[in-house]
């Protein structure tokens, strides 16, 4: 199932023990690897584990993403059959790029399943089409991956990440303007220590809604960050409260604190809530349009919730 | 179906098996080994595991040695697909 989508961690597909283990670190998604942490050797057994696994293991309330091989290899197509049967919330398709990710769309659609696609950007040509990948049908979310990037790029990866500034900002962005989540790629230390931290501070600044890790020990510190803090959702909450009684009133704009309560506000407040896991309610009807030659009070009506608009 | 050579699956971690196939002549049924650390208690469900598992496969007749280190069932039937297709068996097992 799909909830929250703040911590993604990386499980080996082809080790019982920690596909057993995964879902009891708290991460809100457990992504079942069949790519990099499977040797070339290894692809069939983890392939059918993991299918056999998704049967299986009782991962409650986590969603399960399987990290099939890119397409462009013997082994994508022949995972990504595999995993349509067995039935993960979602496919990370490694490689994302246009082309993939609408053959990768396809083949989900004529199986008729309901997965859906985390396109993971890590090319150079995936990251510059960021808002073509996330428009196609049935992706849900845009994820960075700044080791092949880099990689792809002739960049030297660093501590403060420089090299990546641009990717993460452009995955972001165009994940927002296709109203889809945006993961960021995951810190590869396995330390709780100072650069773990600065990390997560840069993914939370910059505006991701999730982020990767590959060790257990980073899911809280996750969790905690990219949730809202107990006065953002009280804030949240009054900004609706304001935004409905003028709406209920007939008026445009309303103050709160002192500050000017309009559409956008009201938009991130209602983003607030359900990163919290909390219902901001049905979207205020805008008050009736003015009559004709009276002066319109409120400039545009509420944003769309964009919720809902997508899979 | 019929196995056309000898093939392994799986590993001797902790939670896991090593399930090891191997062609038998038409006629000769299925002889299935089973070892495990915890035999006394679930030597016999392992074995219907297999036996399951080879049902479904359609096999007949081989030689299979499962070595267990504590996995659970879908490990099991899991290592020991991967082995039949590993050991030749053209269709995927359903």
């Amino acid at each position: 199932m799909r909830g929250l989508r703040r911590s993604f961690l990386f499980t080996p597909g082809n080790n019982p023990a920690m596909l057993l283990a995964g879902p009891i670190f708290g991460a809100d998604a457990l992504i079942l690897d069949l790519e990099d942490a499977v040797a070339p050797g290894q692809k069939d057994a983890a392939r059918i584990l993991v299918a056999e696994a998704l049967g299986k293991i009782p991962y409650g309330g986590v969603e399960t993403v399987v990290r099939i091989n890119p397409l462009s290899t013997p082994y994508g197509e022949d995972d990504l059959r595999a995993m349509l049967k067995a039935g993960p919330d979602t496919i990370l398709l490694p490689k994302a790029e246009p082309r993939a990710l609408a053959q990768a769309s396809a083949m989900i659609q004529e199986a008729g399943a309901k997965t859906g696609i985390l396109g993971l950007l890590e090319t150079a040509l995936g990251v510059e089409t960021a808002f073509e990948c996330g428009g196609i049908p049935v992706v849900t979310g845009l994820f960075f991956g700044a080791e092949d990037f880099t990689a792809d790029i002739g960049a030297r990866r660093s501590a403060e990440g420089l090299e990546i500034l641009y990717a993460r900002q452009r995955v972001v962005v165009a994940a927002a303007a296709c109203a889809i989540d945006s993961i960021d790629t995951p810190f590869t230390g396995i330390d709780l220590g100072e650069d773990f931290f600065a990390d997560l501070e840069v993914t939370k600044k910059l505006g991701f809604t999730g982020k990767a890790c590959i060790s257990p020990r980073h899911v809280e510190g996750i969790n905690r960050a990219l949730s809202p803090s107990a006065e953002e959702i009280n804030y949240a909450r009054r900004v609706l409260e304001a935004d409905a009684e003028a709406t209920r009133r007939g008026l445009g704009a309303v103050s709160l604190d002192g500050r000017m309560v309009d559409a956008p506000i009201v938009a991130r407040a209602r983003a607030t809530l359900r990163r919290s896991g909390l219902d901001p309610g049905p979207a205020s009807e805008p008050a009736p349009g003015p009559a004709w030659g009276q002066t319109p009070e409120r400039a545009s009506g509420p944003t769309p919730d964009r919720e809902g608009e997508r899979p | 179906m019929v196995l056309k050579e000898r093939a392994q699956a799986g590993s001797l971690e902790s939670s896991d098996c090593l399930v090891s196939v191997e062609p038998a002549g038409e006629g000769l049924g299925l002889q299935l080994s089973v070892r495990s650390i915890v035999m006394n208690q679930f030597g016999e469900a392992i074995r219907e595991v297999a036996r399951e598992t080879l049902e479904a496969a359609g096999v007949r007749d081989a030689l299979v040695d499962i070595n267990d280190r504590g996995a659970l069932d879908f490990v099991i039937r899991a290592r020991l697909r991967t082995a039949l297709e590993r050991a030749g068996m053209k269709e995927p097992i359903p």
